[in-house]
């Protein structure tokens, strides 16, 4: 738990968001983040975030899957209790494909649920700060994180000056919590 | 450096295209004299079934560019705008091998050897009740008709494809209402080539042509397993063609996110071809009925096992694993390797299809032919692609700048 300021830039449009966060960065700015109505193609690659891992952790999770199925079964039809199918082998791979392939889809599909869970922080009851809740309608949000070397009124007018409509300081929490928004953060419109 | 906007064939891709022309010719040659010219029809239909298994693969591979185009023309696609010259001009080679394919396989229907369609044979199909049960369907009249029928119109629905295409190049579209109704017309006439090519590739015309080989044996997965396998090695072809452009300087606006998405359909084709292989495999297997398992028996237990599980490995394990990751499908190396494994791979697939039913002596034992001959024949086909498609780039603009669509191309990110 982490409670830092914040220099938040509200934008009203992606054309003017996206050379804006090349700016910024070049500028030196350290971004906590950008929060966008919609999912903005390039965006991540503008920010510098490297590339996801998740898929990586999907191919581990069908693998896994796919051992999972051919051990389970080798081991239940081969070794514990074998039946005979139609004079067919004991260990007859083709039957158990469907299966397999079932298997690993299933356990690639759930992990990478949960790993895209885990990843964004993602739960049942957990809150994190998202600085402007039209974030999620119209406005698009670039927060950038004051060090101690931060001037905060020239990270001010430098958003301004790259198009931000409305240019704020705040203090907000970093990291997640379980709570209720509407007790712990202000709404939009009851700030106005 | 300036937009190079028209394709201009390097002297050294033709004097390649007819060297590899001139090899497919030396192996017909040799082919027809070390069996076809033999009076034992089961030497001669040797000769016969390398030119139908190279023809007819060859044929649909070129005619599924034209289903690529017409498939995304369908669903308003705008990513391929960027290349799409390039499947077009694979299409034009349809008129060319059509012809070719068309007479190999009337000269086999018609040809009194009866070794290959041996539902030709009306004496023996007389005797025989399946055979008789399938005469409506398997009969040279219907063959001819269905054979000639499909080759026209596939090469006319082609052509009429892309002479909507080039038509723009002279007159663009100036308003708002010509383009929806260029559009319109476009996704009309596609559609009506999407209908044929499902009534024939995704059909009958599988069944017609290689599955009659067996003509007692049946499945009806058939015509899919072999509409995936051309469809992928299509794909890999239209890959191939646009890497060499771009390593030409041509295709400047088609950059690694076009290249991504056609990796992505050489994967999912390569994993689509394996579930209807091993749908109509396992089945087969699992029944275990001896009229059925006729057709794997040779396959993949006898002779031709060693084609059968070489075909598997590289038209299933080699994509899967080397194509999976996002760099594989931008890398031009990667791309041009797996693209080249995918077309031999599934001409192995076709191969496995025709020979061993074909390949047997007067005592039903089946052999392996000196594959050597068959790949020379199919450097004939490559040859002739190449050749054909070469020309036909140079005849448009390689980018049709003036379609509606092509600014979606231009900004396409993956």
């Amino acid at each position: 738990m982490a409670v830092k300021k914040f220099v938040v830039g509200n934008f009203d449009d992606e054309a003017v968001l996206f050379p804006a966060v090349k700016k910024v960065r070049r500028a030196g700015y350290k971004i906590h983040d950008v929060f966008t109505p919609f999912p903005i193609h390039g965006l991540d690659h503008a920010m510098g975030l490297r590339d996801t891992s998740l898929h990586t952790a999907g191919f581990i999770y069908g693998i896994t899957g796919t051992a999972t199925a051919v051990g389970f079964i080798t081991w239940a039809l081969t070794v514990d209790w074998q039946i005979n199918f139609g004079g067919k082998p004991f260990f007859s791979l083709p039957a158990w494909i469907p299966v397999t392939f079932e298997l690993t889809v299933l356990f690639a599909a759930v992990g990478m649920v949960l790993t895209f869970c885990y990843l964004c922080q993602l739960a049942p009851f957990v809150k994190k700060d998202h600085f402007n809740p039209r974030s999620t309608d119209d406005t698009f949000v670039m927060a950038l994180e004051c060090t101690d070397k931060t001037s905060e009124a020239e990270a001010m007018s430098f958003l301004e000056t790259v198009g931000a409509k409305e240019v704020k300081i705040e203090y907000k929490e970093t990291e997640w919590w379980i709570g209720r928004y509407d007790k712990d953060v202000k709404l939009f419109h009851k700030e106005n | 450096m300036s937009i190079r906007e028209n394709f201009e064939v390097p002297k050294r891709y033709n004097t390649i295209a007819i060297a590899l022309m001139a090899v497919g010719i030396l192996a017909i040659a040799g082919l027809w004299v070390t069996s076809g010219s033999s009076s034992d029809p089961h030497k001669s239909a040797r000769f016969w079934a390398s030119l139908l298994q190279n023809s007819v693969f060859f044929l649909l591979v070129v005619n599924a560019s034209m289903f690529f185009i017409c498939a995304t023309t369908l669903a308003w696609g705008g990513w391929q705008m960027a290349f799409r010259r390039v499947p077009e001009a694979i299409s034009a080679v349809v008129p060319v091998i059509g012809v070719i394919a068309g007479a190999i396989l009337l000269s086999i229907a018609f040809g009194g050897n009866h070794t290959i369609y041996h539902w030709t044979d009306t004496e023996h199909v007389a005797h025989d009740p399946i055979l008789t049960h399938k005469k409506g369907f398997l009969n040279t009249t219907f063959f001819a008709v269905a054979t000639v029928l499909t080759i026209v119109l596939w090469s006319l629905l082609g052509w009429k494809m892309r002479q909507l295409s080039r038509s723009l190049d002279t007159k663009p579209l100036e308003t708002i209402a010509e383009r929806k109704k260029y559009v319109w017309n476009n996704t009309v006439w596609a559609a009506m080539f999407i209908i044929v090519f499902s009534l024939t590739v995704m059909s009958s015309i599988p069944w017609l042509w290689l599955m009659s080989i067996d003509a007692h044996w049946y499945s009806t997965m058939y015509s899919w397993y072999t509409f995936a396998s051309t469809f992928v090695s299509g794909m890999a072809l239209i890959a191939l063609f646009v890497v060499f452009l771009k390593n030409n300087g041509y295709l400047e606006y088609t950059n690694n996110e076009h290249l991504h998405d056609i990796g992505k359909f050489m994967f999912a084709f390569s994993v689509f071809w394996t579930y209807l292989w091993f749908s109509q495999f396992m089945l087969i297997w699992y029944a275990n009925i001896p009229e059925e398992t006729v057709y794997f028996q040779p396959r993949a237990h006898g002779v031709y096992k060693g084609i059968f599980w070489l075909m598997f490995i590289i038209n299933f394990i080699a994509p899967l694993l080397i194509l999976m990751t996002r760099d594989a499908k931008r890398n031009y190396g990667t791309i041009t390797f797996m693209a080249i494994m995918i077309i031999f791979g599934h001409w192995l697939d076709f191969y496995q299809m025709v020979f061993p039913s074909v390949m047997k002596d007067s005592t039903g034992a089946t052999h392996v032919p000196n594959i050597l001959y068959d790949m020379g024949v199919a450097l004939g086909f490559v040859g002739l692609i190449m050749f054909v498609t070469g020309r036909a780039l140079t005849k448009a603009p390689l980018l049709a700048k003036n379609h509606p669509f092509v600014k979606e191309s231009l900004i396409h990110h993956t």
